[in-house]
């Protein structure tokens, strides 16, 4: 019981100290929750950090390796392009070496040759220089071609000129224009008057007016002439004293030209060959050259039936069939037929054309 | 004895109509008669006639009216008007030679005058009845026709046409091959005539083989016939690098060369438009040409002639050196630049001198070697003297300016560019001074001479706007020489200017 009354006793201080107790309790355990939070709080974060810690230093060396291949693998990697661009670079520097070489080989050779062109050129002023020269000889040769028919062409004029003129040639007794007594030697025209020929009267050409080409050009009308003249006799030459004959004529009967008679220049078989000519011309123009052959079956059964002017009671007449005309054999003069043709007379044909007058009608 | 002098009465008339006519046709010649006879109305006179009995009347009626419409195209016209034609044709076909050979007189007179005219001869059907003539065997019918169709179809490419279409070419190119001169003439003229039109046209002569004659005819003495082959040879090269090949396939290099030589003026003219029409296509042809000498003669040809012959040489030189450079060179060694540029002082002529300042640029402008061969001999300045000249034509003016600048482009012969200093205008002085600058900076020598000729204190002179093309060159030439000279010779202009201000001041207190 005493322990009852002691605890009685206390019990109402029991109570505020309950409460005290308590309180104190409760304030010293906040303090005290609050260090233990903080002490464990630091413990745990100690621990933490040290796991982290631990982990990073793993991680580090996890990383420095994996970035160690990496970088090497990437060296690596450079390495070998730098290699590969010093090996271009190289290459690449060789090549324009070589295509320099053949670039400069090739544009000097076939694009601009320097040697070839001025060997071209050299060769361009050489061939000028020959065809220089080779026209100039053509151009000279043309030029000593012209003035040659130029000179032919005078020439003609005055030989012309000297055969109208002919008549102021001088003679024995008058000394003629080209001639003066006073000149040491004659003119040349004087000259050329000897030499010349005179025209006839009936060879004298007319000269065309040549303005209307258009109806002359081709209408040829001017005549050709051969000049057909007797040829003088050189003047200054003794006359022969006789009864001589003029010398002209003796010339043109010295050199008379072939004059055959019609008989003489019929050839001997004219007559066969007029014939066959005539027969050729035939054949010639003949389209069909079989024989027309009558149709002879026709006219087999038929008999023939003869004139009734010729037939008479004791056959038929000869008249019309076998001769034509009467004919007296014991009138006839001579055997043969009259000739149609007959041969010509050379006496005849020389009359008037002889070199002997004898016989003429003077 | 009434019937001899009713006879005797038709004699009479016949005999006046025939001395009427051969009266008008001898008239006819002479240019002076011509008004009187048109006054007095031949014209209705004559046709009639046309159509008489006798043949020889008919024949001089044709002559006489031919002789008329030959003098203008007034009478030519009353002859068109006057439905004579389609009678002339008419009988074309049914007469003998002498009547043919007059109407186609008639028909060529008619025709000749204008395009109106020969379209009026194509209308009435002569076309047909020229081409049958063609093919007559008189040469003096052929001849006629020939001359006509020719005529006719010189006007326009239409009129060409019809002619070909009648189907003359084959006909024309036998007639060539005929041994009468005076044919071969007429019908070369006719086909240069046709051809001259058209590339289709040219390329129908070619095909009817008429190359081949022709050609050969080059070798022929006369000289109007090879005038006219050649004309008509030049007239098909020129339209077509085909049609030139076809030529120069024929051999007629260097046979050509041969007539440049020729005593006749107007043989060497043709001769030389033919080597340009063939030259101007290609570069392979203008090859050609230089191998065979060509250069040469044309140029020694050009030497030879006065006035507008030398024109197509001087054209042919341009077109050569227009193709390359090498060929360029090729006619600056066969001497062809001095020979320019005598031309260009000698003509009196523009268009030749234009032509001469064309050919000149176009030597010049490849290379500064083209250029220094070019500037050697003197010719700038002659060239900018044209330039500035108020009395040259435009087209001179035209040429000389390019021709100038082409050259100057390359120019680097400055002893050549000094002159031009002192008095071309701004936009010739722009490039002169560009090629100052460009050369000065790498020559010291050059540089030199330049100063002591003068050239320096020049450039100074010239006033440019700041900015432009000209200052920076004359900017580039002063950095050559050192500070002092520019200074100098700037202070020298300075001076002179501020004396001159100083004089005006003075005039005006005065």
């Amino acid at each position: 019981m005493a322990t009852l009354a002691r605890l009685r006793g206390r019990l109402p201080g029991q109570r505020e100290e309950y409460f005290h107790r308590n309180r104190a309790v409760d304030e010293y355990r906040k303090a005290e929750h609050n260090a233990a939070v903080r002490i464990q709080s630091w413990f745990r974060g100690c621990r933490v950090r040290a796991y982290i810690r631990y982990l990073n230093k793993m991680m580090i060396i996890i990383q420095k390796w994996w970035r160690g291949y990496q970088g090497r693998k990437h060296f690596r990697k450079m390495v070998e392009t730098a290699y590969f661009i010093m090996k271009m670079n190289f290459y690449n520097e060789m090549a324009v070496r070589i295509q320099k070489r053949w670039r400069g080989y090739y544009i000097r050779k076939y694009i601009h040759n320097y040697y070839a062109l001025k060997k071209y050129l050299e060769a361009i002023s050489v061939n000028n220089e020959i065809v220089r020269k080779e026209l100039e000889e053509f151009a000279e040769m043309k030029e000593k071609e012209k003035e040659k028919k130029d000179l032919e062409r005078e020439e003609k004029k005055k030989d012309h000129q000297a055969r109208k003129m002919h008549y102021l040639l001088s003679t024995e007794q008058m000394p003629g224009v080209y001639n003066s007594p006073f000149r040491q030697s004659p003119d040349p025209m004087e000259v050329r008057l000897r030499k010349a020929r005179p025209f006839s009267h009936r060879q004298q050409q007319i000269k065309k007016h040549l303005a209307d080409e258009i109806s002359d050009w081709p209408t040829c009308t001017s005549a050709l002439t051969f000049p057909t003249m007797k040829p003088l006799p050189p003047i200054g030459r003794q006359k022969p004293q006789g009864p001589f004959r003029d010398t002209a004529e003796v010339l043109q009967q010295r050199y008379k030209p072939l004059e055959p008679t019609l008989r003489v220049a019929t050839s001997i078989n004219s007559l066969e060959k007029a014939r066959e000519e005539i027969k050729r011309e035939e054949w010639r123009n003949r389209i069909n050259d079989n024989k027309f052959l009558p149709f002879s079956s026709c006219h087999k059964n038929q008999e023939y039936d003869p004139l009734i002017h010729t037939s008479s009671k004791y056959g038929q007449m000869t008249y019309g069939i076998k001769h034509f005309r009467e004919e007296h054999h014991e009138k006839w003069v001579a055997n043969k037929d009259f000739e149609t043709v007959l041969p010509s007379i050379d006496l005849f044909d020389k009359f008037g054309q002889t070199y002997s007058k004898a016989g003429q009608i003077v | 004895m009434s019937q001899r002098q009713v006879l005797q009465v038709f004699e009479q008339y016949q005999k006046a109509r025939t001395q009427f006519v051969q009266t008008v046709a001898e008239l006819a010649t002479r240019p002076q008669n011509i008004e009187t006879l048109q006054n007095a109305g031949v014209m209705s006179l004559l046709r009639p006639l046309l159509l008489d009995v006798v043949p020889t009347i008919q024949q001089t009626a044709a002559l006489a009216l031919g002789r008329l419409a030959n003098y203008n195209d007034d009478l030519a016209e009353a002859v068109v008007k006057g439905d004579i034609l389609p009678q002339l044709v008419y009988s074309l076909a049914e007469q003998n030679r002498f009547y043919k050979k007059a109407a186609a007189f008639v028909l060529r007179a008619v025709g000749k005058h204008s395009p109106q005219l020969a379209q009026a001869i194509v209308d009435c059907g002569a076309l047909d009845t020229l081409v049958i003539c063609l093919e007559d065997f008189d040469p003096g019918v052929k001849e006629a026709a020939a001359w006509a169709l020719g005529y006719i179809a010189r006007h326009n490419a239409e009129l060409s046409q019809a002619v070909v279409d009648a189907g003359a070419v084959p006909l024309l190119v036998l007639c060539i091959q005929e041994p009468e001169i005076a044919l071969k003439r007429i019908a070369a003229s006719a086909l240069s005539d046709i051809s001259k039109h058209s590339p289709e046209l040219a390329q129908t002569v070619v095909d009817a083989g008429a190359i081949a004659h022709l050609a050969q005819m080059i070798l022929n003495p006369d000289a109007k016939l090879k005038r006219q082959v050649l004309s008509a040879l030049s007239q098909i090269a020129k339209h077509s690098v085909d049609l030139a090949e076809m030529g120069v396939e024929a051999e007629i290099f260097p046979v050509v060369l041969t007539c440049l030589k020729d005593s006749d003026e107007y043989v060497k003219k043709n001769a030389a438009t033919l080597i340009r029409e063939i030259a101007k296509h290609t570069p392979e042809l203008s090859q050609l040409i230089v191998n065979a000498g060509g250069v040469a003669a044309v140029i020694d040809c050009i030497g030879n002639c006065k006035g507008n012959v030398r024109l197509p040489g001087i054209m042919m030189l341009g077109y050569v050196a227009a193709h390359s450079e090498n060929l360029a060179m090729a006619v600056i060694i066969s001497k062809g630049v001095p020979q320019l540029s005598i031309c260009l002082s000698e003509e009196r002529e523009d268009h030749i001198k234009a032509a001469a300042a064309w050919a000149l640029g176009q030597i010049g402008r490849h290379t500064p070697e083209h250029a220094r061969a070019v500037a050697v001999t003197n010719v700038l300045p002659l060239l900018l003297s044209l330039y500035m000249e108020t009395e040259s034509s435009e087209d001179l003016q035209v040429k000389t300016k390019k021709a100038l600048k082409n050259i100057l482009q390359k120019c680097t012969y400055l002893p050549a560019l000094e002159p031009l200093l002192h008095d071309a205008p701004p936009n010739i002085l722009k490039h002169v001074v560009g090629q100052f600058s460009k050369v000065l900076p790498h020559d010291s020598k050059a540089r030199r001479l330049f100063v002591t000729t003068g050239g320096l204190k020049k450039v100074q002179e010239i006033k440019a706007e700041p900015g432009s093309l000209l200052q920076e060159y004359i900017n580039t030439i002063n950095n050559c020489y050192p500070e002092e000279i520019v200074r100098i010779l700037c202070k020298r202009r300075t001076e002179a200017e501020f004396c001159r201000c100083l004089l005006k001041a003075v005039l005006n207190l005065g």
